[in-house]
């Protein structure tokens, strides 16, 4: 066991845990961020994909010890920073657009399509394809999440 | 538990189970009114603490507050919003005013099974009379408040007006009503269609906000005190068992608290019960999975262990060849196939398929004082807790199954043996106990989708009309994974898709041959409609091209004058989804109006470049006539891209056209993962598969580009529309590879090399 200082969501928290444990695990059993799903442990799915400094990452193969003191954001915290009351702009394009039926991985594709649109405001279809790629939908929600990121672009681009 | 898909426990509205007697907090009366409005015309609430609950479905409190209980599991087909929304509009309620909250699993609300499609048809009715019910008693009580008829009274947004336009809210009306005795069912007036406030129109779903935050709570988001985390290393072997194992290895592995087995319970296993293994419980997941990892285990071979999927994929294909057991003969077919000019003659085999919901099977469960307490992702809470009860030998009534939101289910999750591990799990430690399957658990340990071998041979005549129609079905029935003389399909997996064949041709033979079950087979989205309708929905489009005729033309032809079908013609074993034929009868007008829909939408015959095609498919499953045109583009280098799916479908009335939509949408997703992606291949008993590697599902581009759902506004008794859209997808989608490529796909997975 280790003791890890996490900057998660804006929040220094400190956790132990074994360096080898994946940052879902340490979000879900000790931090009781359930919002970030566990999928397929194999980063295939994209249900666990959180931002660190950022960048969208599998948390379910990136061990704690890895993190440092990089900056993790997860759904619970993407609205930070937004007005009082208000949802991320990428999440309102999910509303607008009635994106989720069981909205399982919603979580992780809200995250894979913000961290896409910060590096590509205007993606085209075949950059939502491959920015997507990593996140399945069983319940095949994907045309939705093609329009939701264009929505998003364009509310964000105004 | 037989497969309860086919029971189709028709839930009937008894008055007396239906309708109990109302409930109410006798401090309301003490206290006196509390009125949150001044003006003396419109009295809003009453006491807080009232509440009204005239029925299982419906409690109103003196703040107003309506609660509707959903009491079917909600697995992404927006039901936890429809059910409630056809209550509230026959309520009268302000849909912001209402909360949904989910029932447990409990025989006091009919039936909980959500699965076969049949909520919105099985409970339409029911939840329409509950809220129109409650409505009368708003109304009752308002005329007798104000000492007028009820006539004059009429409920409308959350309050009853009166002809004067004096009003009370839903709120203070609550305790005048319940002391009201429940109306007669002749004075309950359900409301006109035009009227409809809900039902029909655009909504959300109820959970939307919490899920794009992260706060839905899902089967593994349930935290109690002292959880502690388990998992199972299972034999390969489903139902086989365990010769022994070693645990120290695991228990050095700081975290893990205890390592014991679980019996298995042999072949065939039941859908309820563990497969047995090696538990392994610790403090936290990571603990759990790693002290997994470190067990040595020595399995027992069990009475399927040389069981290998191609093989017996061959040997079904080659009896599928001979003549079988006849499930519905009309006419003479060997004379119809002997006297016809032209012969179309086709196999088509699918494979082994799973689930794979996004979330795999988990619950957390909590044993203590022989009662038993569980939060878990299930399909039917009414099964899980008998199987509960069962399996701990404890009473029903010390089960408490609480349902959470479904992180998909598509079938796996009606099948409750997940939910008992992580119980007596619970029973042995003494603590709360959160069972975790892994990927490679969901993909290695499921209920499989029978692997199937069909034969089709047609005949068309010197009129060049289709005379004989033979169809052999053969793959092993899921009644098997519960009953070993279960050797045959059953009746009831041929009724999908296959013995209900509507077309008018003289000469029909449906034929199944034996095969033994040997792994865990379950009801997967759809169920035998998947292959049955790839193979006739194909062997069609092959037919129109022996005649010379245009693909859609041919399917009317051969559909004939439109029609009520005798179920006579359809044969002894004909069941209609167990709904009788006079009140949803096979027609083929309906049928028709979709073909000539989703024709017309598409611009089926548009001119295509090179490489594109479009393929049709028509197909009635679950009562609901669905029509679908795919089209297709592919590239030199055999990659097919979907590029457009039109839909039309007749599911009667659309209660939340929204959901329907977006059913078809992803349906067709789902079709495109089973037709292009996916297979499950078996040897020696092990699943060769283990994660989304290579279980192969759509993701986004592989997905349809665009899909335009076309309802036919329709005033016929709804039905569902979450399994519909998946069989006629797989054979439009194959048929438009045909017309973009000249190859026949006779086979799944698509594979064009």
């Amino acid at each position: 066991m280790a003791s890890y200082t996490l900057n998660i969501n804006n929040q220094n928290l400190t956790v132990n845990a074994e360096p080898d444990t994946p940052l879902l695990w340490v979000l879900r059993d000790e931090l009781d961020l359930t919002g970030t799903k566990f999928g397929c442990g194999m980063a295939l799915c994209g249900a666990c994909t959180v931002h660190l400094d950022g960048n969208s990452v599998r948390s379910c193969s990136t061990p704690v010890s890895s993190v440092g003191d990089k900056k993790v954001t997860t759904i619970e915290g993407v609205s930070v920073g937004t007005a009082e009351g208000k949802l991320h702009p990428v999440q309102q394009a999910w509303m607008d657009e009635n994106v989720p039926q069981c909205g399982y991985c919603q979580t992780g594709q809200i995250m894979s399509a913000i961290a896409l649109l910060d590096k590509n405001p205007n993606p085209s279809d075949s950059d939502i394809d491959s920015g997507m790629a990593g996140n399945i939908c069983r319940c095949g929600t994907y045309e939705r999440i093609r329009k939701a990121i264009k929505r998003a672009a364009n509310t964000t681009a105004k | 538990m037989k497969t309860e898909i086919y029971e189709h426990k028709i839930f009937k509205v008894s008055r007396r189970d239906f309708l109990k007697t109302t409930s109410m907090s006798m401090s309301g009366l003490l206290l006196g009114m509390q009125f949150s409005c001044t003006d003396t015309s419109k009295k809003l609430t009453g006491n807080p603490s009232t509440v009204f609950s005239p029925n299982v479905y419906i409690n109103i409190n003196g703040n107003g507050d309506v609660i509707l209980f959903a009491h079917r599991s909600e697995m992404g087909t927006g039901i936890r919003t429809s059910l409630p929304l056809v209550m509230a509009d026959e309520l009268e309620a302000d849909w912001s005013r209402v909360k949904v909250e989910q029932a447990t699993g409990d025989e006091k609300y009919g039936d909980q099974n959500t699965d076969g499609s049949y909520s919105l048809r099985m409970f339409f009715m029911p939840l329409r009379k509950a809220g129109a019910t409650v409505r009368l008693m708003l109304e009752q009580a308002a005329a007798k408040e104000w000492n007028v008829d009820v006539s004059e009274c009429k409920a409308q947004n959350h309050e009853v007006v009166h002809t004067s336009g004096k009003a009370f809210g839903f709120g203070y009306l609550a305790e005048k009503a319940v002391a009201l005795p429940i109306p007669d069912e002749s004075k309950i007036k359900l409301k006109d269609s035009k009227d409809f406030k809900f039902i029909t129109k655009q909504s959300s779903i109820v959970d939307l906000k919490d899920i794009v935050t992260g706060k839905a709570k899902f089967g593994l988001d349930t935290k109690l005190p002292n959880t502690k985390i388990a998992v199972i290393k299972r034999n390969p072997e489903a139902g086989a068992g365990l010769i022994l194992f070693k645990m120290e290895a695991a228990m050095k592995v700081p975290g893990v608290i205890k390592v014991f087995s679980i019996d298995a319970p042999g072949f065939p296993t039941n859908f309820n019960k563990p497969l047995g293994g090696v538990v392994v419980v610790a403090e936290n997941t990571w603990a759990a999975l790693k002290g997994r990892e470190a067990l040595e285990v020595t399995w027992a071979k069990g009475i399927n262990a040389d069981y290998n999927s191609l093989e017996y994929g061959n040997d079904m294909l080659k009896r599928a060849k001979t003549k079988g057991k006849v499930r519905r003969a009309n006419g003479n077919i060997d004379q119809a196939l002997s006297k016809a000019k032209k012969i179309v003659e086709a196999d088509y085999v699918v494979p082994h398929l799973v689930h794979t919901p996004m979330e795999t099977p988990c619950a957390v469960a909590h044993f203590h004082d022989n009662t038993c307490e569980v939060w878990a992702p299930v399909q039917d809470p009414q099964g899980t807790r008998k199987s509960l009860a069962d399996a701990l030998k404890i009473d029903l009534k010390a089960v408490t199954v609480n349902v959470t939101l479904l992180g998909g289910g598509f079938g796996r999750k009606s099948k409750p043996d997940f939910v008992v591990e992580a119980a007596l799990i619970s029973k042995d430690m003494g603590t709360p106990i959160k069972i975790l399957w892994t990927r490679e658990d969901d993909i290695q340990h499921g209920f499989y989708h029978f692997p199937s071998a069909q034969h089709l041979k047609v005949g068309i005549d010197e009129n060049n009309k289709v005379s004989g129609w033979l169809h052999r079905s053969v793959f092993p029935s899921i009644g098997g994974t519960a009953n070993p003389a279960s050797v045959e399909p059953s009746g009831d997996e041929l009724n999908l898709g296959m013995i209900d064949l509507p077309y008018a041709i003289d000469n029909i033979s449906c034929e199944t041959q034996e095969a033994k079950t040997k792994i865990r087979i379950g009801w997967l989205r759809s169920v035998s409609n998947i292959q049955h309708a790839y193979a006739v929905g194909c062997t069609i489009d092959e037919v129109a091209h022996a005649r010379g005729v245009d693909p859609v033309q041919n399917i009317l032809d051969m559909l004939g004058e439109d029609r009520l079908i005798d179920a006579k013609v359809l044969g002894s074993e004909f069941q209609n989804y167990g709904q009788k034929s006079e009140d949803f009868p096979w027609n083929t007008r309906r049928f028709r109006k979709v073909i000539e829909t989703a024709k017309e939408k598409s611009g089926w015959g548009k001119s295509l470049p090179k490489g594109s095609g479009q393929g049709f498919a028509v197909h009635r499953s679950f009562l609901t006539y669905v029509a679908c045109v795919v089209e297709v583009a592919v590239d030199a280098n055999n990659k097919i891209k979907i590029i457009k799916v039109d839909y039309a479908v007749d599911c009667g009335i659309p209660v939340n056209p929204e959901r329907i939509k977006s059913q078809f949408e992803g349906g067709a997703a789902f079709a495109a993962s089973l037709a292009m992606k996916s297979e499950i291949t078996v040897v020696k008993s092990a699943v060769q598969q283990s994660n989304f590697h290579d279980y192969q599902v759509a993701r986004m581009a592989d997905a349809p580009y665009e899909t335009a759902v076309h309802i036919i506004d329709s005033n016929e008794k709804p039905t569902g529309v979450g399994e519909p859209p998946v069989p006629p997808f797989i054979p439009a989608l194959c048929n438009a590879i045909f017309a973009a490529t000249g190859k026949r796909i006779r086979k799944l997975p698509i594979s064009l090399a």
